[in-house]
C-alpha cells in the first residue's frame, strides 16, 4: 500500500473523511514510520528510525502561540505488529499548543503500541494532549504508553486518555509528572473495558513547587470479565500546593475493579484530597430509566455512556 | 372496570405488613389521591405498582386494562403505560437533559425534548445541554423529572409528593402539568401528605398504616387532613373498616 492511501485509511478509520481545515498541522505515523507531517510556524518535528522503532521530536518555539489543534495520527492498518514510538514533546517559555493524538488499530489482531514520552512544558507555557484511541473489536492490541512530564514555572498541562471504541485489549498507563511552582497539571482518563479487557493505569504526580495544583481522574467502565487496577500516586511537597484524586469505576458481570490512592502531603501548607467510588450501576438510576420503558441493557448503556463522558 | 386495580395486596418486609390487603379500583382518565401520614405506606403502594425488585413479593393481584401485571419487571410495565416520577429523582452523572428527556421520549425528536422542557417552566435553550447531576437543583430535577415523563405520554402516572422540594412558582406549575396529563387522557395518582396536592385531585383513597382505612371525595379528605389525621387512628379500627 502506498503511503497516501495509508492515510487514507488511517484517516477514514478515526472518522475523518475530509482534510483538516486550512492552517492545521498534523502528522501521521504508521508502524514505525512517518508517513505525513503538515507542520505550521513554530513547530517542529524531528525523526529518527532507530533499530526498533521511531523517534520523534516536537517542538513549540518560545512564545509561539499555535491556534488550531494538531492532529498526531498514530496507527497500523494491518493485524499485527508492533508500533514503537520515542517522543520527545518541548513547549518552550510562554508558548501554547494543543494535541489530538488519534490512536487508531482498527483490524488489530496481535500489535503492540509502545510509546515512551518525555515532555517538557516550559515557564509560562500551555500544553493540552487529548488521546483517543480507537481499536478493532478482536482485543488483540496491547497498548503501552509511558511518560516523563515536567512543568516549569507557570506551566500548564492538561491531558485525556480516551479509549471508549472497540476493545482496550490489553492497556498500561504509566505517567509520571512534576510540577514547578504556579504550575497546573490534570491527568484524566476514560475507559471502557469489557470481554477479557485489561487495565492498569499508573498516574503519579509531585506536587513540588509552591501553588502548584494538580488533578488524577479516572473514570472506568468495566463488563463481562475485565480488569482494571488504577494507581494513583498524588504528592504534594510545595508550600499551598493543592492536589484531588477522582476515581470512579462501574463494574458488570464478573469485571472487577481495584483502586489503589497514594496521596502524601509533606508540607503542613500543601493539601490533598482524594475521592474513589466503585460499584455497580446506582440501582435508583437504573430504575428510573427502566420506569421510562428502556429496558436493563439500555439504561445501563445510557448510565455507563454518562459517567465516560464526565469531564470532571 | 377500572384502568388499575388492585386487588387484596398485601406486602411483607422485615416480617412486618407494610401494606395490608389493599383493593382500590383507580377510574380512567381520573387524578387520584392516596394520602396519609408519614409511614403509611403510600411510597411503598407505589413502588409495588411500579414492580420495583424489592417490591415484587406480594400477596393479591394487580391488574392493568384488566390484565395482571404482577409477574411484569419495571420496563414491561412502563412500555404497557406506566410510569413513576420519584419523590426524589437520581441523578446522572455525565447524561444531558436532552439525552434524558430523548431516552424517556415516545417520539424521539428535539420538538419533544423542547416541548416538554416548556411545559414545566424550563427553557430549553438553557437546559438542554446541561447533565442531571448536583448542578440542578432540586427543584430543577423534580421539573425535568416531570418533563420526561410528559415526553414519555405514559396510560398511568405515579407521582410521589410531587410538592416535594420545589418552590410556590413550580408548585403551580406542576399542578398545570397534572391537568394537562389529565386533559391528555392519563390517569395520574398523586401521593402526598400535602393538603394543597390532595385538593388538585378528583377524589382520593386514605392509607393509614398499611391499610385503606377511608375512599371519598377531597371535601371530605381535606376535613380529615385538617384534624390532621386525629381520626386516622380511630378510622383504622376493625369498627371503621366496616364502614368503607
Ligand atoms: N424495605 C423496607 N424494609 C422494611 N420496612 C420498610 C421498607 N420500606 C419501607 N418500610 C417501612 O414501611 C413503612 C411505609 O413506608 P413508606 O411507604 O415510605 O411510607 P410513606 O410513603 O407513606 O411515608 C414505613 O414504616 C417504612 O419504614
Ligand atoms: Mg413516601
Amino acid at each position: 500500500m502506498n503511503d497516501r492511501k495509508l492515510i487514507d485509511e488511517l484517516l477514514a478509520s478515526i472518522s475523518i473523511h475530509k482534510h483538516y481545515p486550512e492552517g492545521t498541522a498534523h502528522v501521521e505515523i504508521h508502524g514505525n514510520r512517518v508517513i505525513g507531517v503538515c507542520l505550521v510556524d513554530g513547530l517542529t518535528v524531528d525523526s529518527i528510525e532507530m533499530k526498533e522503532g521511531i523517534g520523534v521530536t516536537l517542538r513549540v518555539a518560545k512564545g509561539v502561540k499555535i491556534k488550531n489543534p494538531v492532529h498526531l495520527c498514530f496507527g497500523m492498518i494491518p493485524e499485527t505488529g508492533v508500533q514503537r514510538i520515542e517522543m520527545k514533546t518541548v513547549i518552550e517559555d510562554d508558548a501554547s499548543v494543543g494535541f489530538i493524538a488519534h490512536c487508531t488499530f482498527p483490524n488489530a489482531r496481535k500489535i503492540d503500541h509502545i510509546m515512551q514520552a518525555d515532555i517538557t512544558i516550559g515557564n509560562n507555557a500551555w500544553y493540552s494532549y487529548m488521546e483517543r484511541h480507537i481499536h478493532g473489536d478482536f482485543g488483540g492490541i496491547r497498548v503501552i504508553p509511558k511518560a516523563k512530564v515536567t512543568l516549569l514555572e507557570h506551566a500548564r498541562f492538561v491531558t485525556e486518555f480516551e479509549l471508549l471504541k472497540g476493545r482496550v485489549g490489553e492497556i498500561d498507563i504509566d505517567y509520571e509528572t512534576v510540577c514547578g511552582a504556579h504550575s497546573v497539571m490534570e491527568m484524566k482518563s476514560r475507559i471502557s473495558g469489557r470481554g477479557d479487557d485489561r487495565i492498569k493505569i499508573r498516574e503519579a504526580a509531585v506536587l513540588k513547587g509552591e501553588y502548584s495544583k494538580g488533578l488524577l481522574a479516572s473514570n472506568i467502565a468495566l463488563k463481562d470479565h475485565a480488569s482494571a487496577e488504577i494507581y494513583n500516586d498524588l504528592r504534594a511537597e510545595g508550600a499551598y500546593a493543592h492536589g484531588h484524586v477522582d476515581c470512579n469505576e462501574i463494574v458488570l458481570g464478573n469485571a472487577v475493579a481495584k483502586a489503589v490512592p497514594i496521596v502524601q502531603v509533606s508540607n503542613p501548607k500543601a493539601h490533598v484530597t482524594h475521592e474513589a467510588a466503585i460499584g455497580s450501576v446506582d440501582s435508583k438510576q437504573l430504575q428510573t430509566l427502566m420506569s421510562r420503558g428502556l429496558c436493563e441493557e439500555e439504561a445501563v448503556d445510557l448510565i455507563l455512556q454518562g459517567m465516560l463522558s464526565q469531564k470532571n | 372496570m377500572g384502568k388499575l386495580e388492585l386487588k387484596n395486596l398485601t406486602l411483607k418486609l422485615g416480617g412486618k405488613n407494610i401494606v395490608e390487603n389493599i383493593s382500590i379500583n383507580f377510574r380512567e382518565g381520573d387524578i387520584h389521591a392516596i394520602v396519609g401520614p408519614n409511614g403509611a405506606g403510600k411510597s411503598t403502594l407505589a413502588q409495588i405498582i411500579m414492580g420495583l425488585p424489592d417490591y415484587r413479593d406480594i400477596e393479591g393481584e394487580i391488574l392493568f386494562d384488566g390484565k395482571p401485571i404482577t409477574g411484569l419487571t419495571i420496563d414491561k410495565r412502563a412500555k404497557l403505560g406506566i410510569t413513576l416520577a420519584w419523590q426524589e429523582p437520581a441523578r446522572f452523572q455525565g447524561v444531558s437533559v436532552r439525552s434524558f428527556l430523548l431516552a424517556a421520549a415516545r417520539d424521539k425528536t428535539e420538538e419533544t425534548v423542547d416541548l416538554a422542557l416548556k411545559m414545566v417552566g424550563l427553557a430549553p435553550e438553557l437546559y438542554k445541554d446541561r447533565a442531571v447531576d448536583e448542578t440542578l437543583s432540586g427543584g430543577e430535577r423534580k421539573r425535568i423529572e416531570l418533563a420526561s415523563i410528559i415526553a414519555m405520554r405514559p396510560k398511568l402516572v405515579l407521582m410521589d409528593e410531587p410538592d416535594s422540594g420545589v418552590d410556590i412558582e413550580a408548585i403551580n406549575n406542576i399542578f398545570s402539568v397534572i391537568h394537562k396529563l389529565k386533559e391528555e387522557g392519563t390517569t395520574v395518582i398523586l401521593i402526598t401528605h400535602s393538603a394543597e396536592v390532595l385538593k388538585e385531585a378528583d377524589h382520593a383513597f386514605l392509607l393509614c398504616r398499611g391499610k385503606l382505612v377511608k375512599k371519598g371525595s377531597v371535601e371530605e379528605m381535606v376535613c380529615i387532613f385538617n384534624g390532621t389525621y386525629k381520626t386516622c387512628e380511630c378510622l383504622a379500627q376493625p369498627e371503621a373498616e366496616a364502614i368503607l
